[in-house]
């Protein structure tokens, strides 16, 4: 069991004085349910934006599956298999969900440079578009503007159109925030559905989630990497409670 | 079982939404007609016709930019410029036949847009604006500078076009030159509708809309860009051809800044996002325009300058796309009645 998907080497990203990712080394192994977790400003989104290109580093190495993809622009990442989602929302406000998901589709498939044929042409892109809209409830809105949905049904948006691209490793930023209480279990439900090789990486703030959903756990403080264990290696971890109890207190 | 017929119907919801979205508007034929009827109907109105035909053009080209992949300039004009003097210069030197000219334009306004495409693509709106301003300025020099092949100052003058296709004489009345003008602004609009509804043009509006979502679903930004840019440049440097070839003459005046920021205002005052933004743009700026100049022909520029105001104003973000309300609204009642 040592075969590492996502990797970083020594990471490090400043903003000005403010050293936001400290030398961070971190393994994913293939088919882990991975969490990521710390108190607020610990670094977590920062962490996952230089895995994904959304920020570059300011020093160190991000693998995938053992090739050097730090200098690789987003769109090339995620062509490698590696997407994400976002803690905010970001969707395209005018599209609808149909029009998003089809889209998302069409890219993984590599025909979004086809100028000449309307998507409607795509029949098979378009039938798997609803049929992952309706796996996240969503197919009753498909055809309304996504800005004008009610937040949760925005949220399984965002998670859906990750789910779009067929990732093989999946990072979630807080997926199941502002999520309904009734439709959070049912979202982790969908993310637990996927192939035993997909890898997720998952950053969240519900303990209960956490520790349900992962196998391993990484705690990040102050942006550096606190520790690393099983599940239950960390909920029995006194210093862990330490900081968490520290950032309520 | 309930979850299969369920999926099922989403899918075939699915289809038909995808289906409307392509589908011709009741707009879209009106303006076609009213085009085609205007040629019977005002038989002394040619000129203006013409006139509009090319700004439509020209407009809708900036529209696939501007509306579509987000990106500002005030620049445009360089391609339209480009284009006219490569037509002047084509009927000058080689083929007097337009439809070659008009070709060779596009190429060469279009193989403009590519190279410059590469200094659009990092910064905000300020630097592009500030870039495209500036290569429109630049060409504007060069053609002013090369007078050997330019005409310099005077422009260029002295050519003049056989039928087209060899076979349809331009008359004294430019019932001929509507007629092409809008052959030409109909087959470019019908190709870049095309390009609107394609995949390409959907990843277009997702780089416009969020960048860092767009680039999260593999789309690779910078290519689309250039394509798109390309695309404009080409039928701008149409547009600029048309103006050349059915004058008979072109003007430094193509190259100026003025016509950067008047395809701007067209676009505007239609709408950008849906093509047909730059049609209605062109017809009330050149009606108004021209009614205006007759009206008060030294202060014509103050009312198109107060008109813009107020149009800003009031309209803000409903302005892109006024005209999509009606048909919408008719297509949703449809729906709901069902």
């Amino acid at each position: 069991m040592s075969d590492i998907v996502l990797e970083t080497r020594n990471l490090k990203r400043s903003f000005g004085a403010f050293l936001a990712t400290n030398d961070v080394s971190l393994k994913v192994e293939r088919g882990a349910r991975h969490a990521l977790i710390g108190p607020n400003g610990a670094g977590k989104t920062t962490l996952i934006n230089l895995l994904t290109g959304v920020l570059p580093p300011s020093e160190g190495q991000v693998f995938l599956e053992g090739e050097d993809i730090t200098s690789l622009a987003s769109f090339r990442r995620v062509n490698r298999g590696l997407t994400r989602t976002f803690q905010i929302n970001q969707l395209f406000n005018d599209f609808t969900p149909l029009e998003t998901v089809a889209l998302a589709i069409a890219e993984r498939e590599g025909i979004g440079h086809n100028l000449w044929t309307s998507i409607a042409g795509y029949g098979s892109i378009v039938e798997e578009a609803a049929a992952l809209l309706a796996r996240f409830g969503l197919a009753s809105v498909m055809g309304e503007r996504s800005v004008i949905l009610p937040y949760g049904k925005q949220r399984l948006l965002e998670i859906a159109l990750a789910f779009a691209s067929r990732p093989r490793v999946l990072l979630l930023d807080e997926p199941a925030a502002g999520v309904p209480e009734d439709e959070r279990h049912e979202v982790l439900a969908i993310v637990s559905d996927l192939p035993s090789d997909v890898t997720v990486l998952l950053i969240e703030h519900d303990m209960d989630l956490v520790f349900s959903f992962a196998n391993r756990i990484s705690v990040l403080v102050a942006g550096a990497l606190f520790t690393e264990g099983t599940v239950a290696e960390i909920s029995a971890d006194p210093r862990v409670k330490a900081v968490y109890l520290g950032e309520n207190a | 079982m309930v979850a299969t017929s369920s999926s099922t119907a989403a899918a075939s919801r699915a289809a038909k939404l995808m289906k409307r979205r392509s589908r011709v508007r009741f707009y879209e034929i009106i303006v076609w007609i009213a085009a085609i009827a205007a040629f019977f109907v005002l038989p002394s109105k040619m000129l203006i016709l013409t006139e509009i035909a090319i700004l439509a053009l020209f407009a809708v080209s900036l529209d696939l930019v501007l509306g579509f992949a987000g990106i500002v300039s005030l620049g445009h004009t360089a391609f339209f410029g480009l284009g006219a003097y490569i037509a002047g210069l084509v009927a000058l030197h080689y083929v007097a036949e337009p439809v070659v000219g008009l070709l060779v334009a596009g190429i060469g306004a279009g193989l403009l847009g590519f190279v410059t495409s590469f200094l659009i693509l990092r910064g905000s709106d300020l630097t592009r604006l500030m870039t495209t301003l500036g290569i429109g300025l630049m060409m504007a020099e060069m053609a002013n500078q090369m007078a050997w092949l330019t005409g310099g100052a005077d422009g260029l003058s002295g050519f003049s076009l056989g039928p087209i296709l060899g076979l349809f004489e331009f008359d004294l009345f430019g019932k001929t030159g509507y007629v092409y003008c809008l052959v030409v602004l109909f087959v470019g609009t019908m190709l870049m509708r095309r390009l609107a509804f394609s995949p390409f043009g959907l990843s277009l509006k997702a780089i416009k809309a969020n960048p860092m979502r767009a680039g999260m679903i593999a789309i690779p930004a910078r290519k689309r860009i250039v394509t798109v840019y390309t695309i404009a440049a080409v039928f701008a440097g149409m547009a600029g051809a048309l103006l050349a070839q059915t004058t008979s003459f072109v003007s430094p005046d193509v190259l100026a800044f003025h016509r950067s920021a008047d395809v701007l205002l067209v676009l505007t005052i239609g709408g950008t996002g849906y093509l047909y933004g730059g049609i209605f743009g062109a017809v009330l700026f050149t009606l108004v325009k021209d009614w205006l100049s007759i009206v008060t022909p030294q202060y014509w520029m103050f009312y198109i300058g107060l008109i813009l105001v107020v149009l800003v104003l009031v309209g803000r973000d409903r302005l892109a796309r006024w005209v999509e309300y009606l048909p919408e609204r008719l297509s949703k009642s449809k729906e709901e009645g069902r």
